[in-house]
């Protein structure tokens, strides 16, 4: 019997052991959370700039790559945009750290690398997409594009990281395709996607991973005994 | 019948080797920096660890620079592979026989 345990043993270190070295396990409910948020008050202080493109998905293409840039800068909601990101990463960053530091697992190794390079792929060819649809007029197409490229970058991340993620990443893209047939209304599907999913998303995974004490003083137990028998 | 006990690898007798392994399993390549985050022990310890898993052949190394700071990183063989797959399964042979 105790040999049958030891063998058990053996095998769930080594799945772990397997699961620790290629996943980015840091990742907190809490940093989804904030992102939400950011995007939720993004969202609103948008909403006014957007309502006048309510029943205007297009307007004409500035075929010169300059005036198109010039246009752009100086319009407040690309500011808005931009804000908004880096506020949604800013936060999401120091959860994930936070919670690195209390699990005493260091944040910056190769699974983080792969993590970022997997999702930054995507969502950089998709901000290029995005910026030449707008050059062209396309101005209800960017809500939906924002919404697929976030969820194909995230389906794409999801085997460096905490597989449940996946889930969203199949919510954004189910709503990026319905959202296709409302063009008018990007914004609500923008902020139900990056705003209220990310909240659900980060409530729920905070409460699998991290609210439970006991849950986590066991996973260190886990880890202290690991420690003390080597 | 034959003792599942036959087919356990000696060379993954310690848990250390065991971690350095499964890491080895699933990456392409890990460093040795990751390794010790993961595993949590000293210098001293994995190296002597990863030393004896060289040995037999199991492992890799390669050594390169990232600008001036060296970094060895690790990957698994072939015969590694065979050899830990085999251990996996004659693991999985005494649980099911002593259950």
């Amino acid at each position: 019997m105790t040999e049958h345990n030891q063998s058990l043993e053996t095998l769930q270190d080594i799945k772990r052991m397997m699961e620790q070295s290629s996943r980015f396990i840091s990742l907190s409910g809490l940093s989804g959370v904030a992102a939400g948020i950011c995007a939720l008050i993004g969202a609103w202080i948008a909403y006014p700039y957007v309502s006048g493109f309510r029943h205007h998905i297009y307007q004409p293409a500035m075929v010169a790559d300059r005036d198109f840039y010039n246009a752009l800068l100086s319009s407040p909601l690309f500011k808005i945009a931009v804000v908004t990101l880096i506020a949604a990463l800013a936060t999401a960053f120091v959860f994930s750290y936070i919670r690195s530091r209390r699990e005493a697992i260091p944040i910056w190794g190769s699974s983080a690398k792969r993590l970022m390079l997997s999702v930054s792929i995507p969502m950089i060819i998709g901000g290029i997409f995005l910026l030449k649809l707008l050059q062209l007029g396309n101005l209800g197409l960017v809500a939906p594009g924002c919404l697929i490229f976030y969820g194909l970058a995230l389906l794409n991340g999801s085997k460096y990281t905490l597989s449940e993620i996946k889930y969203l990443a199949l919510m954004e893209l189910v709503l990026g395709v319905i959202s296709l047939w409302f063009l008018g209304d990007g914004i609500y599907f923008w902020a139900i996607g990056f705003g209220v999913l990310h909240i659900i998303y980060g409530i729920v995974m905070w409460i699998k991973y991290e609210y439970n004490p006991e849950n986590s003083s066991t996973k260190l137990n886990l880890e202290q005994d690991y420690r003390n028998r080597i | 019948m034959l003792n599942p006990i036959n087919n356990l690898n000696k060379i993954f007798d310690s848990r250390i080797r065991l971690g350095i392994m499964s890491a080895l399993m699933v990456n392409d390549d890990v460093n040795f920096n990751d390794l010790k985050g993961l595993l949590q022990i000293t210098d001293g310890n994995l190296a002597s660890h990863l030393k004896s898993l060289e040995e037999n052949q199991v492992i890799k190394v390669e050594k390169g620079f990232i600008g001036r700071k060296t970094n060895t990183s690790y990957s698994i063989t072939k015969t590694g592979q065979k050899a830990f797959k085999l251990h996996l399964d004659a693991l999985e042979k005494m649980i099911k026989s002593t259950k």
